[in-house]
């Protein structure tokens, strides 16, 4: 790991003008900064710690509104009654996300900028090539080993795979993130790669993520995420869906439905043809699992990573089934 | 670093290390820092690189704390930071300073008695070559605080972040349970 300067800061203030400098980065949790600085992928010159900033690791829910600050522990979150009552699903995919010890390191805002990565990405002296690392170079994974990458949204610069589990019950519950200047749909902060891989947020230099904001819904109340994955537990999705539901009086028809997908797209991923599929018809297996393949439309696959578009369906569908159990 | 260093950007941007620095360019230095470690203050001077479990193991000779993969997979290193279970090959030792750290060696009496945890594994033969034990022990009295451990279900899923390459499992969550039991009652 190269050596860098290290500075702590005591307000977001602080942090948005040190952020600015360049070859700076913040640290929160450091779960991916410190990981990826030993990989040799992160060299930052100054590591601005904004972990003792006062006042920023607030949860205050209720039945309206989340609003979570950025430094909020990702383990705090997650056993917060509050968010379980009302946004169940961002409590799954919470515990369901890395290990106990990780998630009382990292923060909420860390997680939202955690990198869409694959193996190649993280490993520079074997592969060179890698359009996120260096724009222009290539990408190692196309035609090479493919099994955890994306089949919606990839480009031909980059097919990795968006990790995370939270953003996912994020854009399902049009989530906003707080930047303090502006305010963003969480869903228009994730870019998907294109041309650009390297560049994942719609973030600026000097940027500083104060919060997340998610509004309260029946569908939210009535929520949850279900990760699929190698092995039960401690392993990023092979395909999860953040669901929400709300059902007509007739305890049948569907009136509100949530889908978003994580693990096979290259970025938090919402599925709105399903939701549009399903929206005013009734909640049974056939018809929720003719409109689960609506997610795959459009997807694409490079070999290894093709079981995803058979498994993605199942798990929404197998969500939405579920959620339509409990009363 | 005392708290007078925490401070506001100054006027021209450049830093070193907790000091504005006048037009220089930010540049790597040593930190002298003080960790209050088992409730000892050690006071060292380090590089802004090194993380806790190098400064633990390197520097102040606590070894009991295990390096396995360094990069956040294995739980080997898992320690207590203000009584929360974390890993120190993640944490860089600058961002501790003013925090309650404990590892294993902290964890039994000051005249030897074991905690509950540590006898458990004992008497259920947790372990076979060792390695991944503290970091097991430490995870395991966190997760018992922190009312993980409810069921065989519960503890698996909550120490999932611990492995154990001789794949003691199904011990260790059988001395988990103990623990959990005997420190209910
Ligand atoms: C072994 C392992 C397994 C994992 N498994 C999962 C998983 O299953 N699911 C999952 O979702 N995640 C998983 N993760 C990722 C983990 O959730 C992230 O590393 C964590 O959420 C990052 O948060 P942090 O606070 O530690 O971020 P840091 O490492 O401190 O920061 C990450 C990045 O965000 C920037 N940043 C931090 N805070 C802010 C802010 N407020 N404003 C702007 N920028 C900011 C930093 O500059 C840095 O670039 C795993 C990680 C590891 C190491
Ligand atoms: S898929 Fe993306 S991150 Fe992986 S090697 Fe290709 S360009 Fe790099
Ligand atoms: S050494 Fe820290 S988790 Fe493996
Ligand atoms: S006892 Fe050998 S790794 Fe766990």
């Amino acid at each position: 790991m190269r050596d860098f300067s290290y500075l702590r800061v005591d307000s977001v203030e602080a942090a948005r003008n040190a952020a600015a400098l360049p070859g700076a980065m913040l640290l929160a949790g450091g779960t991916t900064l410190i990981d990826l600085a030993k990989c040799g992928v992160a060299e930052p010159a100054t590591v601005i710690d904004i972990s003792y900033i006062e006042g920023l690791n607030a949860i205050d829910v209720t039945a309206d509104r989340a609003v979570i600050g950025a430094l909020a522990k990702m383990s705090h979150v997650a056993d917060n009654a509050e968010v379980k009552s009302h946004f169940p699903a961002v409590s799954e995919a919470l515990w369901q996300a890395a290990s106990a010890q990780l998630r009382n390191m990292a923060t909420i805002g860390g997680n939202l900028m955690q990198r869409t990565r694959c193996p190649y990405f993280r490993d520079p002296q074997n592969f060179p090539a890698c359009n996120k690392r260096e724009p222009g170079s290539g990408c190692s994974a196309i035609g090479g080993v493919t099994r955890g990458h994306a089949v919606l949204g990839t480009s031909e610069a980059c097919i990795a795979t968006y990790p995370g589990d939270l953003a996912i019950a994020l854009v399902a519950f049009d989530a906003e993130v707080d930047l303090g200047e502006r305010k963003l749909k969480v869903e228009d902060f994730f870019l998907a790669p294109g041309a650009t891989a390297e560049r994942e947020h719609d973030i600026r230099p000097g940027e500083v993520i104060t919060a997340i904001e998610i509004p309260g819904s029946a569908a939210a109340r009535r929520s949850t995420y279900l990760k699929v994955r190698d092995r039960q537990s401690y392993e990023f999705a092979a395909a999860s869906a953040a669901v929400g539901l709300e059902l007509e009086g007739d305890g049948r028809t569907i009136r509100d439905i949530r889908v978003a997908v994580g693990g096979v797209a290259t970025k938090p991923w919402r599925a709105r043809e399903v939701e549009d599929a399903l929206k005013g018809k009734p909640l049974d297996e056939a018809t929720v699992r003719k409109a689960s393949e609506l997610a795959m439309e459009s997807a694409v696959d490079h070999g290894a990573n093709h079981y995803k578009i058979a498994l993605a369906p199942r798990v929404i569908a197998r969500a939405i089934l579920q959620l339509g159990e409990t009363a | 670093m005392t708290s007078q260093t925490i401070i506001d950007p100054p006027e021209d941007g450049h830093f070193r290390n907790g000091q504005a620095s006048n037009g220089s360019a930010p540049s790597p230095t040593t930190l002298s820092i003080h960790l209050t470690i088992n409730g000892r203050d050690h006071a060292l001077d380090i590089e802004p690189r090194v993380t806790l479990l190098d400064a633990l193991r390197e520097r102040l000779h606590l070894t009991g704390t295990k390096k396995g993969c360094d990069h956040g997979q294995c739980g080997a290193c898992t320690v207590h930071v203000d009584g929360e279970r974390v890993l120190a090959c993640l944490t860089l030792a600058a961002q501790v300073e003013g925090r309650s750290i404990t590892t294993i060696e902290g964890l039994a009496d000051e005249d030897g008695t074991l905690h509950a945890v540590q006898a458990a594994f004992l008497e259920q033969d947790a372990f076979q070559c060792g390695y991944c034990t503290p970091g097991q022990i430490m995870s395991a009295v966190a997760c018992i605080r922190e009312g993980h451990a409810g069921s065989d279900e519960e503890i698996r899923e909550y120490m999932a972040g611990n492995l154990c390459r001789c794949g003691a499992y199904p011990h260790i969550v059988a001395a988990v349970r103990q623990a959990a039991e005997g420190l209910r009652s």
